[in-house]
């Protein structure tokens, strides 16, 4: 098994029109037809189109061609599993290739070509397998027919057709047959207890290339007669270029064009050192516009004075002006953050007449195909996408910014061009995650039982800044109260209100968005609550859950794994969280120690996690240790901070992240489940750090309400 | 020209004698496994080895490596550190978005040629400087010590 990079795929289709006949069950790609093709196979109501994902050469060689982009989260290993599981795929012969853009391939759960929102498995569970399972039939039927016997009397099992009386073939002798049989609409599905891939620990299809150097990223791609552009990007949001001097740029042996446009200038050359060298000869003079005042302090009070008043609501059950025999009240605050994914952003593009190409680390193959178009002219059908390994993507690479730039640079340039985003200029990208603000109170009464809960939440608002939305449904933006506005806890009073403040800076996806703080918030609040009451912090909880059985199952599974209440070593303390989102339901419980530097020492953090069916459990784990490693790192270290519009950081120096030495040990306890499949990518981060901000509180009484700690 | 030894062959660099060897080998020689992450020694991401040193590529220019030995993940695999490392890398399953981990293979190497038995301690002291966003942090000690011990037997 393999995986292709993206050249791999270049060579294929080139083979491939060669090799007319070798290859079989349909879908063979001719490089002028493809886009019409897949488009046919995903007529509306066929529901299905399982030649798009599949296809089995003569030699037996499986491949599985698959629209999500690698970002580190395992899909293409999930993608083939669940494809390979159907097909009862001799494992040894499958290999993953990545699609182009078409909407066969749109997310089912987004209705675009997109990765994100932890939905890979969540939406192909079922198409993938359909697929795998119709090629498995017509193979099967291919057999019998040869055979002359009924297909009741076939099995497969590792890439072969078994039949009676000894007879056998391999997948790649039955292509020939299979691919001129009708492709079953509704095939069987295999009952979950014969899975042989499925919910097994198979080592990644990805790994080889990645301890090698070989994968491909977006930075590594070559085309004949690249050049590299590096720009001056606007130093604050919106602001206008009044001069640009580019005499010294130009003087600089090796620099090939300076290209002016909107978004900023860019150095073009030979390769990058020398495309920096002269963009940093570059004097470019600009009009900072409205948002050159901006700073952390005024964007914290705009959202501080925001929870003093009422906002839109969210949600209100039975009536939080109740009385109460005892009040508590607090604001929490956190910051804007990085994604600082570890490949900088980067976008290779070439314009050509009628035509154009993009390499790309790219979360959004389909819409972004759809703004080189536009920015083109040009029908989307004449714009190929190619999606490259992702050094990360964490919801950055959704972003636009990165394509916009490179196309107009490589339009102008009448080049292909790699713009290659510095770390500086990466960090400085103007897309975050957002600061956001909570003003909470509870009540309790004479008794300690809580009573009531009300939450203002002061955010910009996410899905105006991502264009799905231009107003906001009765003023609500759902990424910014998800976490509170959903919370599963049954106060009898309950009520949620948001209130919509945009500082100017707009809001991205972050891995686990909303979640990210608010759960933060929420489950830091809760402890509070619960110490006020008096309660033990997951006892209190467990009387909040007595209706939501999965959430309050990972609950009691931590807290079973971790021995919660048991004797810990002199200053180590535990503190507790729990979060349901994207489809899946996680607890953590945190062992931490004070330093004497008065900074936290995370030493130890049990996650109990029910994701529903798994896939991959290996990935499961890993998953979620990786949402740990994200979230502490934040909590710990990450803060976006803005002067005069300017960001204030620059690189890893100065906006530092988790590493090594600071990563706790993790262990991570799935629950056995036939449920739905959930998300994994990003339902492992929000639990962290309350679980962490709540030993702190059992360590030293102090609560921490802003971040990082 | 600037010339030195690459993975055990002699290579000439037209490149400026101020060009980082990163660039140098990444835009001229077409040697990409070695990664680009923040260009100033602060991630890791582009460790190779000079004369067996683990060293950042991005902050060393081509002149001051001249007549050296450098070696890149490319050749990890032609050395019994390196094979060991990999093969652990796989069996532990570490890589996630992977970008980081030539520079985390190339760092582990150095520490595993002068330390065969590392502690935690030596692990943190030698990996400490090596960033990943994925968190394969623990998975990436698992490893090490894998390789320490495959080597050893």
């Amino acid at each position: 098994m393999s995986t292709n990079s993206y050249t791999t795929r270049r060579d294929f289709l080139k083979g491939s029109a060669a090799a007319t006949g070798a290859l079989v069950i349909g879908f063979t790609l001719p490089m002028t037809s493809r886009f019409a093709q897949a488009a046919a196979a995903a007529t509306p109501g066929a529901g299905f189109a399982p030649n798009a994902f599949l296809r089995i050469a003569a030699s037996g060689q499986v491949t599985v061609i698959c629209g999500l982009s690698e970002m580190g989260q395992g899909v293409h290993m999930g993608i083939a599993s669940l494809v390979a599981e159907e097909l009862d795929a001799d494992w040894k012969s499958v290999q993953l290739e990545q699609a182009p853009v078409d909407k066969a391939y749109n997310n089912p759960l987004f209705g675009m070509q997109a990765t994100g929102g932890s939905t890979a498995i969540r939406g192909h569970y079922e198409p993938m397998r359909k697929a795998g399972a119709a090629a498995r039939e017509m193979l099967v039927a291919a057999a019998a027919t040869q055979w002359g016997v009924g297909a009741d009397r076939c099995r497969t099992q590792d890439g072969r057709v078994m039949g009676p009386d000894g007879k056998s073939a391999g997948y790649g002798e039955l292509v020939a047959a299979a691919s001129k049989l009708p492709v079953p609409q509704n095939p069987t599905l295999k009952d979950p207890g014969d899975f042989r891939i499925l919910g097994k620990g198979l080592t990644r299809i990805d790994t080889p290339s990645k301890v090698n150097g070989s994968a491909g990223f977006g930075i590594d791609v070559k085309v004949p007669g690249l050049l590299t552009a590096v720009m001056v990007h606007a130093p604050v949001p919106g602001a206008k270029i009044v001069s640009v001097d580019d005499a010294a740029a130009k003087a600089i042996p090796g620099v090939k064009q300076v290209v002016q446009i909107p978004q900023g200038v860019a150095v073009l050359a030979d390769g990058y050192w020398t495309a920096l060298k002269g963009r940093d000869a570059l004097v470019v003079k600009w009009d900072d516009g409205p948002l050159g005042s901006l700073s952390s302090e005024g964007i914290s009070k705009l959202l501080i004075d925001a929870t003093t008043k009422p906002g839109a609501v969210a949600r209100n059950e039975g009536d939080v002006s109740v009385a109460v025999a005892k009040t508590i009240e607090a604001v929490y605050e956190a910051p804007y953050l990085a994604h600082a994914c570890m490949e900088p952003m980067n976008c290779t593009a070439w314009v050509r007449a009628g035509e154009a190409e993009v390499w790309a680390p790219t979360q959004g193959p389909g819409p972004h195909q759809g703004i080189v178009a536009q920015l083109t002219g040009l029908p989307p059908e004449k714009v190929q996408v190619h999606t490259t390994y992702l050094g990360g993507g964490f919801g950055r690479r959704f972003a636009p910014d990165f394509i916009i730039a490179s196309t107009l640079i490589s339009k102008a340039a009448g080049a292909p061009v790699k713009l290659v985003y510095t770390r500086e200029d990466d960090m400085r990208g103007w897309y975050y995650r957002p600061a956001s603000v909570t003003r909470f109170t509870a009540g309790l009464d004479k008794d300690g039982n809580p009573v009531s809960l009300t939450a203002r939440v002061a955010s910009p608002a996410l899905s105006i800044a991502a264009g799905f939305a231009t107003e906001l449904p009765k003023g609500i933006d759902e990424a910014a109260v998800e976490g509170i506005g959903d919370m599963l806890y049954a106060f009898p009073n309950l009520r949620v209100e948001y209130a919509r403040v945009e500082p100017g800076i707009p809001p991205w996806f972050w891995r686990s968005v909303g979640h990210s703080q608010n759960v933060y918030f929420i489950e830091a609040f809760i402890d509070e609550v619960a110490a006020a009451a008096g309660k033990d912090p997951v006892e209190f909880r467990r009387s909040l859950l007595s209706k939501q059985p999965r959430l309050r199952g990972v609950l009691d599974l931590a807290a079973q794994k971790v021995g919660w209440g048991s004797p810990l070593p002199q200053g180590v303390h535990r503190g507790v969280a729990i979060t349901t989102c994207f489809g899946s339901f996680v607890a953590q419980v945190a062992e931490v120690a004070m330093g004497a530097n008065g900074k936290p020492r995370v030493q130890r953090i049990v996650a109990a996690v029910d994701c529903g069916r798994t896939v991959n459990p290996d990935v499961i784990h890993r998953q979620v240790e990786g949402a740990i490693a994200y979230g502490l790192s934040a909590a710990m270290y990450e803060k976006i901070t803005f002067k005069n519009g300017r960001v204030e950081q620059s690189n890893f120096n100065d906006y530092p992240m988790l590493r090594i030495d600071e990563m706790p040990k993790v262990e991570v306890h799935i629950v056995p489940s036939t449920e739905a499949p959930g998300g994994i990518g990003e339902p492992g981060l929000p639990a962290a750090t309350p679980a962490v901000i709540n030993a702190i509180f059992a360590a030293t009484g102090k609560r921490v309400r802003t971040l990082p700690i | 020209m600037i010339s030195l030894s690459l993975n055990g062959k002699t290579v000439q660099l037209s490149a400026t004698p101020d060009t980082p060897l990163l660039w140098a080998l990444r835009d001229e020689l077409g040697y990409t496994g070695t990664k680009f992450g923040c260009g100033i020694a602060a991630c890791g991401s582009c460790t190779v080895h000079v004369d067996g040193k683990p060293t950042r590529a991005c902050v060393t220019t081509i002149e001051a490596v001249a007549g050296k030995q450098v070696t890149t993940i490319e050749a990890m695999d032609s050395n019994h550190i390196g094979q060991a490392l990999q093969a652990a890398w796989i069996r532990n399953d570490v890589p996630q978005c992977g970008y980081c981990q030539s520079g985390q293979i190339m760092s582990a190497a150095a520490l595993l040629a002068r330390n065969p038995k590392p502690n935690d301690a030596d692990i943190d002291e030698a990996m400490r400087r090596n960033l990943c966003r994925c968190g394969t942090y623990n998975r990436i000690r698992a490893a090490i010590k894998d390789a320490a011990a495959t080597l050893s037997a």
